[in-house]
């Protein structure tokens, strides 16, 4: 089958490849760890055992980074939640535009 | 008399809707088209007067992580919380089930010979929250109907295929019919429409293909059961590969059902779809 351009499909190859990266997002579906991660994103990351190169894309918040590491989309929607990122910052981010370049390619851009 | 499907309805589940609901924000100009459509919807569903809601929708990794993560999972019980899914627990009232339908229903597909997850404990998130929120408006009471969640992986590829779905749904029309207790139930099949949320194609929508889809799932609903992922995605965006849990509403429904409302509005990132059927 041939491939989608400027697409990934998530498939048990790349949930595997994820699977720390995708624990940790899960955990912090709970308020307390929200606030763990807040307070102290490396002792964090440690806790989930993410590789050099994994925890470098946190830190950066390179999101196209962490996709393609692995990284499920709505699992990555909870580090947004954590760090001030919304979807559509991450979106134009992925895109490479800037917040309003992406907006301006919007429909309706107060529907957020 | 047995239960009975007296409507079946196709409908987006895109969270932002939910802080619009919270916030009361329904009335802004950006999303009052959304909301608007959904006024004569609910007045249909009053008239139609609904005891249970089988909504067809998918976790977005609030209550499965990948860990263990199931293909179909049904909710087996009276209560569900409301899930935290990363920003916090909305101000909902919590979720009333119908465990002794689930069982039923449990049994009967199990018996058909769909091998479901059976959840005696499950919290709902957006995907099942915001077609709720849209369809049947809480008070700090509660809900007007009783809820039973099915929630399919379309999230971690392999995924069923949109002709397992269709077929779920015909075997949940004989499981609702098998049931003695005389319920009127009605089927969401939530998702979709059009709509990629990674990569540098984040952003694509596609009208054309959702106003075909919409076509014929009122025309040839299992015309679309022959639909790939593979081309879903290519057509709509890898995330509107939800679209294959419409199928599993419309298979639910008997071949004189008829379409009643229809709606489509695409601000954002998400063609949200709307369309109901009334079955007799």
């Amino acid at each position: 089958m041939h491939e989608i351009p400027d697409t990934s499909i998530f498939d048990l190859r790349l949930s595997r490849r994820g699977k720390r990266l995708n624990r940790m997002c899960a955990a912090l579906c709970a308020p307390a760890e929200r606030e763990a991660f807040k307070r102290d994103e490396e002792a964090f990351m440690a806790r989930f055992s993410l590789t050099a190169g994994e925890k470098e894309l946190v830190r950066k918040r390179d999101f196209k980074g962490l996709i393609e590491a692995g990284m499920n989309i709505y699992a990555m929607l909870k580090i947004g939640s954590s760090t001030g990122n919304s979807l559509y910052r991450m979106g134009a981010q992925m895109r490479g535009e800037s917040y309003e370049e992406f907006l301006a390619t919007r429909n309706i851009k107060d529907a957020v | 008399m047995p239960s009975r499907i007296v409507a079946g309805i196709g409908l987006s589940h895109v969270p932002s809707v939910g802080p619009v609901v919270d916030r009361k924000r329904d009335q802004d100009p950006a999303w009052k088209p959304l909301f608007d459509a959904y006024v004569p919807v609910r007045e249909w569903l009053a008239k139609l007067k609904p005891d249970v809601a089988i909504v067809i929708y998918n976790d977005h990794v609030a209550e499965f992580a990948f860990d263990r993560y199931p293909t179909f999972a049904l909710g087996a019980a009276d209560r569900y919380a409301i899930a935290d899914e990363g920003f916090g627990t909305r101000p909902l009232p919590e979720v009333a089930g119908d465990a002794e339908l689930s069982i039923h229903l449990c049994e009967s597909l199990i018996a058909d010979e769909f091998d479901l997850t059976v959840c005696q404990e499950m919290g709902v998130e957006h995907g099942f929250l915001v077609p709720m929120n849209l369809c049947f408006p809480h008070t700090p009471a509660g809900w007007p109907v009783k809820s039973v969640p099915l929630q399919v992986n379309v999230v971690q590829h392999p995924l069923p295929t949109a002709k397992r779905c269709f077929k779920l749904g015909q075997a949940l029309r004989r499981a609702v019919e098998s049931y003695e207790d005389e319920l009127r139930v009605v089927i969401l099949g939530t998702g979709g429409m059009s709509h990629q949320l990674q990569g540098r194609r984040f952003g694509f929508m596609n009208e054309k293909f959702d106003q075909w889809f919409l076509d014929q799932l009122e025309s040839d609903p299992e015309g679309l059961t022959a639909l790939s992922h593979h081309k879903i995605m290519e057509e709509a965006g890898a995330e509107a590969v939800e679209l294959i849990m419409w199928l599993t509403m419309r298979g639910a429904l008997s071949k004189k059902a008829k379409r009643v409302h229809r709606h489509y509005y695409a601000p954002m990132t998400t063609g949200m779809g709307l369309i109901t059927f009334e079955d007799s």
